[in-house]
């Protein structure tokens, strides 16, 4: 299977996240889940809100890259201080690519090492994580399926909330959280296993269970028959084509 | 009122171990002139409140921060901040690290005169564990703990606008005020660059006064500094300085890089940073970014 071949079957996979969400703000960061978003909108969900990645919602999904002469459709103006009125309305599906995914699904994009006030690598901070995820529903772009991505213990700083029953405050329940899919290089996978345990869904062509099950640094919940995520149709390896004229999809798995 | 005042009056009005809050977000519409002159000034203990891009980095770099208040440090094309990075990863920083819409009910609770306001955003998360001043607290109307956002009230907040008058009327055109306005109400003085200076009757014309998003109350003083967000972007005026940021960042990876970018671009005075940027006109025609 090519690279090409293999991030189309991604960005489709991870478009069903949003299929049965009505009326929503999908949020796309990074190319993958942007065009994943962008494909829903104009496939499985055609109730889906975007904006221009800036400031406006646009009534057609904006193609990744140089535009040409391109203009956006404008419906709303949504500058930042709106996305948080959105982000705590809960009328909002974002999908993210953390750094550390655990056990628990929580996720983490800002630091990574043992000692919080020295950090071995410091990335971008906790950004809108702690509020995405205890506002309205998240799903997960990993690139890489590595036990280094998805890790044994609890993520370095927990930046958004998962099904960890110790860290509820009081009052609030495991269903008040609500963490979709986890899309990687490998599979798709969700929450759907006993107590929340994260399941497998599909397996991209070619991958074994056993093979994602070494790649994660947690016990999976693998149902007796897995499927094969399905191959791209021909109308959605058109509109990926429209979304993204220049292909910058292509490097999207680090290649 | 006039408030007309230099950047150099500005900074001589803050104090060592202010907190000062700096608007724009990221690489954007940032007071950097501003924040060019606290570089040059010997302040130092500053406790900082940004969503911050290169202004903290380069305040980070010089040493002046004690304490960051921090959703992100990202120059967004760019997503690391280089400066910012080191300091954290020399332990020399404190922090509070919150999500960006804790930030933003930080400043209105401050702006409101309030001690917190209450939010779901932040439960379960290591935000709290690493912040304990951040309380939960019962809620008099239902069972469930909430979180209890501190009020973030400022010494001194600075902001870069499009356009202003003598008097503090502000007036921001470009797509995203970012939390500007949350700010100028958070901050006891408000300073703010400005890229033009008008007369009063500019804001009497058509629809110009809605672009104007806080009172002049707000503001306490007006320095006009062309080109002064630069190399962060004024959309509608000028993009932000790719090549500038490039240039930035690269010198985070020399031996002595700070005081090499320091000593071409900070030490030389702001008529000079101008001149060696390409001048005012070349700003003006940086592209606006597309995303």
């Amino acid at each position: 299977m090519s690279n090409m071949t293999l991030i189309d079957t991604i960005i489709c996979a991870a478009s069903e996240a949003w299929r049965h969400d009505g009326e929503v703000l999908a949020t796309g960061i990074g190319i993958v889940p942007r065009l994943a978003a962008s494909l829903a909108m104009l496939t499985c969900n055609r109730d889906l809100l975007m904006t221009d990645s800036e400031a406006w919602v646009v009534s057609e999904p904006v193609p990744v890259g140089p535009r040409g002469d391109y203009r956006i459709k404008r419906e709303t103006h949504m500058g930042f201080a709106r996305i948080f009125d959105n982000v705590w309305g809960g009328r909002r599906h974002a999908m993210v690519g953390p750094t550390q995914v655990d056990r628990y699904g929580q996720a983490n994009i800002s630091m990574v090492g043992a000692d919080y006030r020295k950090p071995k690598v410091q990335m971008l901070g906790v950004r809108g994580f702690p509020g995405n995820s205890i506002n309205h529903a998240n799903s997960f772009f990993v690139p890489n399926h590595s036990t280094r991505a998805f890790v044994e213990g609890e993520v370095d700083m927990v930046a958004s909330v998962g099904y960890n029953p110790a860290r509820l405050a009081r009052g609030w329940k495991l269903d008040d959280i609500d963490i979709r899919l986890i899309i990687t290089n490998l599979c798709v996978m969700d929450f759907g296993g006993p107590g929340h345990q994260v399941r497998l869904c599909s397996l991209h062509p070619g991958v074994t269970a056993d093979a994602v099950q070494q790649a994660t640094g947690f016990p999976l919940h693998v149902p007796g028959e897995v499927k094969t995520t399905p191959a791209p149709t021909a109308e959605q390896l058109a509109l990926l084509a429209r979304l993204d004229p220049h292909g910058l999809r292509a490097s999207a798995l680090g290649a | 009122m006039n408030k007309l005042v230099k950047a150099g009056d500005v900074v001589a009005r803050l104090r060592d171990g202010m907190t000062i809050g700096i608007g724009g977000w990221g690489p954007r519409r940032k007071p950097m002139a501003l924040v060019r002159e606290i570089l040059r000034s010997p302040l130092k203990d500053l406790t900082v409140v940004a969503y911050g891009g290169a202004d903290v980095g380069m305040l980070c770099a010089a040493g002046k921060v004690k304490k960051l208040v921090f959703a992100f440090v990202s120059l967004d094309f760019i997503p690391l901040e280089p400066y910012f990075r080191a300091a954290r990863q020399a332990g020399t920083l404190e922090v509070m690290e919150i999500d960006e819409g804790m930030l933003v009910l930080g400043l209105k609770a401050a702006g409101m005169r309030v001690p917190f306001i209450p939010t779901r955003t932040g439960l379960g998360t290591d935000v709290l564990r690493h912040l304990p001043e951040i309380k939960l607290v019962d809620s008099p109307y239902d069972d469930k703990q909430w979180v209890a956002m501190p009020a973030l009230p400022l010494d001194v907040a600075l902001l870069h606008v499009d356009r202003a008058d003598a008097r503090g009327v502000c007036q921001v055109k470009g797509p995203d005020l970012y939390m500007d306005d949350l700010y100028a109400r958070a901050a006891t003085h408000t300073y703010v660059s400005c890229d033009e200076l008008v007369e009063p009757a500019a804001f009497e014309q058509g629809e110009e006064a809605r672009y104007v998003f806080w009172e002049r109350t707000q503001t306490t003083g007006v320095v006009h500094l062309p080109c002064g967000a630069h190399p962060s972007s004024c959309a509608p005026l000028y993009g932000f300085d790719v090549k500038h940021f490039k240039e930035y960042v690269a010198s985070a990876k020399e031996a002595g890089g700070w005081a090499q970018y320091y000593e071409r671009y900070i030490a030389c005075g702001e008529d000079e940073y101008l001149r060696r940027v390409g001048g005012a006109e070349a700003v003006k025609k940086l592209p606006l970014p597309v995303f």
